[in-house]
């Protein structure tokens, strides 16, 4: 049975559909991720699953619960991690930590997770000097203190540095390992095929696509592209004429050939029987990227 | 431990990491007191107040200065100020209700102004000879009243004002009428009959009275106690029922 069950979410602002019938369902253990472009309604999304927002129309429930009538018992088993949340800024790490604690009837061992997440030299120090990779830390250490079932992640390496963001996408699967379901609201497509078992992708308040990242991959059926440079000279018209090639370029020194099926062994025969070397070859595959550009017609940053 | 105690725990420990507000709030009243005791007509018995010296009058005033600093600035401002940073709506997605928010923030406030409170005292029997209340407990209930009432007052201001600003502006706005009718400037005794009923029915003026009654050994006027208990149960009221996380 899915542990979050969204059907036909709809919101609107202002008399503007942020949300158009948004309708997921996340199984438990699932690293499910919301992606993307900004302004698609992710955040919306979530924020009605957090209870945060009431939803116009469509139902929500989150282990059963109704976020808008069990407002009460939601935060026992759904923790979160806001994308703007501060904590006071005098606070200290370890304060925030027992103090978050105390809020909930079966609280994680904070001193655990704060070793998990790499906090135990801040205890110490005030939320205001902490650095954004610390602050985003703590911030995913108090979303999990409550021994949630389910998290949710909203833009959670938005501003860390690159070793940072692999750093907490680490700490993410150790989470999901220790049993949480996690939903992760990103725009980093890095990210999403990294982490997530599945991902809605949603584009201005709709549903696009539901599936795992290399099936959102795979339903882009376009040309293969291989580069390289020839280790002596080739006769293009000899590949060009392969049934799997479909256009040959040459870029300065280099080739490029695009084209379907089993393309680079087609490649690849031909200049092995002309004994010539396919040098700084690359093989350039479709990425979520290009299945999200496909699906939404955009990119994420746009 | 329950989140009532450990967040008001936290919100004193914060609370006292800030040094002006620490001083606005805490120090401001007895450093006031003093310059006040340093006045020699102060100190001298004054035949107006049949023979009672004025810094036995002054001593409950600058008790509820004290308060209503504290509620008007300190608490709407920090109040305001955690919705304004997002720090209330990391709270929602806690089970920490709005009451137990705003519970920690009348305990915190209650035990400083208390501390304040004996503060006062001190410096009033020590250094100007100013007796103890002589009906102790009366005093307490009424400091207890007093504080209630203006922290709601205080609350309700956090919760209608739009941000931290707003909320500094409302409250220095209410500040000196409050103050005018503790009898600050004009003592009650000698307000006319108009603006001694005002001053029986705001918050400070009733509150002044009963200090001024319970310093000198008697039970305060009920007409005084209802009325504290009134701004309380409606400010109070009011502000949990306005009260916004963001």
């Amino acid at each position: 049975m899915a542990i979050i069950e969204v059907e036909n979410l709809v919101k609107r602002y202002a008399g503007r559909a942020v949300l158009n019938g948004v309708s997921f369902a996340v199984e438990p253990g699932e690293i499910f991720g919301i992606l993307g472009p900004n302004g698609a309604g992710k955040t919306t999304t979530v924020e009605c699953v957090e209870g945060l927002r009431a939803p116009d129309g469509g139902t929500v429930r989150v282990c059963g619960l109704d976020p808008q009538h069990d407002g009460g018992q939601l935060p026992q088993v759904l923790g979160v991690q806001l994308q703007q949340s501060e904590l006071p800024d005098k606070l200290t790490v370890r304060e925030a930590l027992e103090l978050y604690s105390s809020f909930y009837r079966r609280p994680a061992d904070w001193r655990e997770l704060a070793e998990i997440l790499r906090l135990t030299d801040r205890f110490g120090t005030q939320f205001r000097r902490l650095s954004g990779g610390q602050k985003q830390r703590l911030s995913i250490a108090l979303a999990l203190l409550g021994t949630p079932r389910v998290a949710v992640l909203d833009e959670l390496t938005t501003g860390l540095d690159p070793q940072a963001r692999r750093d907490v996408w680490g700490l993410i699967e150790r989470i999901r390992d220790r049993g949480v379901t996690i939903l992760l609201v990103t725009h980093f497509m890095e990210e999403a095929e990294r982490l997530c078992d599945r991902l809605a992708v949603i584009d201005t308040g709709r549903v696009v696509a539901i599936d795992t990242p290399d099936g959102l991959v795979s339903r882009i059926r376009s040309a293969q592209r291989i580069r390289f440079r020839p280790s002596a000279p080739l006769d293009v018209a000899e590949l060009a004429a392969l049934p799997e090639v479909e256009s040959v370029e040459r870029v300065g020194e280099q080739l490029v050939v695009t084209g379907d099926g089993e393309l680079l062994l087609a490649v690849t025969t031909v200049l092995t029987a002309r004994r010539i070397a396919a040098l700084d070859l690359r093989v350039e595959q479709h990425s979520l990227e290009d299945a999200f550009v496909a699906l939404t017609g955009r990119t994420a940053e746009s | 431990m329950s989140p009532l105690f450990r967040l008001t725990v936290a919100e004193t420990r914060l609370f006292l990491r800030e040094p002006v507000v620490v001083f606005f709030a805490l120090a401001f009243a007895p450093i006031l007191l003093a310059v006040l005791g340093l006045i020699p007509s102060m100190r001298a018995a004054n035949p107006e107040l049949g023979g009672v010296r004025p810094i036995v009058f002054y001593l409950p005033i600058v008790v509820a200065m004290g308060i209503a600093l504290f509620a008007l600035s300190g608490l709407t401002q920090l109040l305001a100020g955690y919705r304004e940073k997002g720090v209330l709506r990391r709270l929602r997605t806690t089970p920490v209700g709005p009451r137990v928010l705003l519970g920690a923030q009348l305990l915190m406030a209650t035990a400083l102004s208390l501390a304040t409170l004996l503060v006062l005292l001190v410096v009033g029997r020590l250094a100007f000879d100013v007796h103890l209340p002589r009906l102790l407990p009366a005093f307490l209930l009424c400091h207890l009243l007093v504080a209630a009432s203006m922290f709601a007052l205080g609350l309700l201001v956090a919760a209608l004002a739009p941000n931290g600003r707003s909320a500094a502006a409302v409250g220095s706005l209410l500040f000196f009428p409050l103050m005018f009718f503790a009898g600050l400037w004009l003592p009650r005794a000698r307000m006319n009959g108009v603006l001694l009923t005002i001053s029986d029915l705001t918050p400070l003026g009733a509150g002044v009275q009963s200090l001024q009654d319970a310093t000198a050994g008697h039970w305060p006027h009920p007409i005084h106690l209802l009325a504290l208990l009134a701004w309380t149960t409606v400010a109070g009221g009011l502000a949990a029922r306005y009260f916004r996380w963001e």
